[in-house]
């Protein structure tokens, strides 16, 4: 079962159903105790940090998301949620985030519209997130920030500049664009988290199971 | 790189897709589900469900419309129409709508685009503004007032100082329809959406007038539109997304394939 983190922020309902058009048994989840039997998290996340880092912790989620990490499951944060597996934002110097990934996320460059609300394509290095997409990969963005390069950088989108797009250490995933929302080209890459959710049970996470 | 949207608009009164929809070949044109996913199939970048409907007591039928989509449809989509308060906005949002437009209810009380704004988001909040040119202004000083209630009601509003008041208070986009050439085939007004696009640093959707795909392209170019909004020519079935896609794209205009 792959848990859907709902800590009352935005459209999560997309996120979930996406995930169950590519065959996982993907839940709505805002109990903490019922995180425990998850095989697989996925963090979503609109709107400001500061108010998504607030949520999540309020919640009783901020905790399952960093026990989950250190239990090494595969993990995805989208949009917000990519952001907050940092150390914290510039859009809100009071509030940490999770810190599962060191760096900071920054405002998108001057002299480019702000959000970035558009499709635009990856330039990507090593990545299994990203593993088969077509080339270009055309996929959807709504922000105005996002995390600075690290080594844990696996592609960036072009908008005034290089601006991170996903990155992964090890099982955590994370995308700063919607692949939930990217059609094809984004159920392709919530297609390759279920699967690696799946090879880390050995077993299949299907609706039913 | 800037690449522009197409976005087809779905009028939605109580349940069912009107206005004009004329599929050859789509034997039940009036369903926005169906109709959404056929959009999405043509490489529609979004779309934008206006409810239409005019009892409010009909409005959860709207909010079943929004689930639906969402359980098939995975490209963003804007629902708008009878938005009236943060609570309205949160049951299209949670049934899987990616942002709410507001027009009325914005007028009635700016307020409401920061409350959602705080609530959601600026990227969930998209303020529609109509607006009608004042025959009384120089062509050379031109000017233009915004109208509500479906382009009924005056409301003694600039537009130009409207959008910036918008923007001012927390939207994520504007979708600006000029009345003027709605339903005209004349084309966007772009002297409008520049105006508007040269004072508000967020996304400009341009809407209202397109009769043919030359018209996108000057939306684009011309008119300063992050995204380009039409209804008919492809309801019609005159053109698919495809071909307007194409059409920019030959044009220069950055988009993403169809």
């Amino acid at each position: 079962m792959i848990a859907v983190l709902d800590y009352g922020i935005g459209n999560l309902r997309s996120a979930q159903k996406a995930l169950q058009r590519v065959g996982a048994d993907a839940r709505l989840v805002d109990d903490p105790d019922e995180v425990a039997g998850a095989d697989g998290i996925v963090l979503p996340g609109v709107g400001a940090f500061g108010r998504c880092a607030a949520a999540l912790e309020s919640s009783g989620l901020g905790d399952v998301a960093r026990d989950a990490v250190s239990r090494g499951l595969p993990f995805l944060g989208i949009c917000v949620g990519f952001q907050l597996l940092y150390e914290g934002s510039e859009e809100d110097p009071s509030a940490a985030g999770l810190g599962v990934l060191s760096g900071t996320v920054r405002r998108l460059p001057e002299g480019v519209k702000h959000p970035q609300m558009q499709w635009n394509t990856l330039d990507i290095g090593r990545s299994e997130l990203l593993a088969g997409v077509p080339d270009p990969a055309w996929v959807y963005f709504v922000h105005s920030y996002a995390p600075e390069a690290t080594d844990d950088t696996t592609s960036t989108c072009d908008y005034g500049g290089p601006v991170v797009a996903t990155a992964e250490r090890g099982p955590v995933w994370g995308s700063q664009f919607h692949p939930e929302k990217s059609g094809t080209v984004g159920l392709g890459i919530l297609a390759n988290f279920v699967a690696a959710v799946d090879a880390s049970i050995g077993a299949p996470t299907a609706a039913g199971g | 790189m800037r690449t522009v949207r197409v976005i087809p608009c779905l009028d939605v009164d109580d349940g069912r897709v009107v206005k004009g929809v004329r599929f050859k070949d789509l034997f039940d044109a009036g369903d926005p589900v169906e109709l959404a996913a056929r959009y999405d199939a043509q490489g529609a970048d979004e779309l934008v469900f206006l409810d239409i409907t005019a009892s409010s007591g009909n409005r959860r039928t709207m909010v079943d419309v929004v689930a639906r989509t969402a359980d098939q449809v995975f490209i963003p989509f804007t629902v708008g129409g009878g938005v009236r308060a943060v609570d309205d906005a949160r049951k299209l949002l949670r049934a899987g709508a990616d942002k709410v437009g507001v027009n009325t209810a914005a007028v009635d009380r700016p307020e409401l685009i920061a409350e959602l704004a705080d609530e959601f988001g600026n990227q969930c909040v998209v303020v529609a503004i109509d607006a009608r040119r004042r025959p009384e202004a120089s062509p050379h000083a031109p000017a233009w007032e915004v109208f509500t209630h479906g382009g009924r009601t005056p409301t003694g509003l600039d537009a130009l100082a409207w959008a910036e008041r918008c923007t001012a208070l927390g939207a994520g986009e504007l979708l600006v329809t000029s009345m003027d050439r709605d339903g005209t085939r004349d084309g966007f007004d772009l002297e409008l959406t520049r105006s508007i696009a040269s004072r508000c640093p967020i996304p400009l959707v341009a809407s209202g007038g397109v009769g043919e795909l030359d018209h996108l392209v000057e939306g684009a170019v011309d008119g300063a539109a992050d995204a380009v909004l039409a209804a008919s020519i492809f309801h019609l079935g005159e053109f698919t997304i495809a071909e307007a896609k194409a059409h920019l794209a030959a044009a220069g205009v950055a988009v993403r394939p169809a």
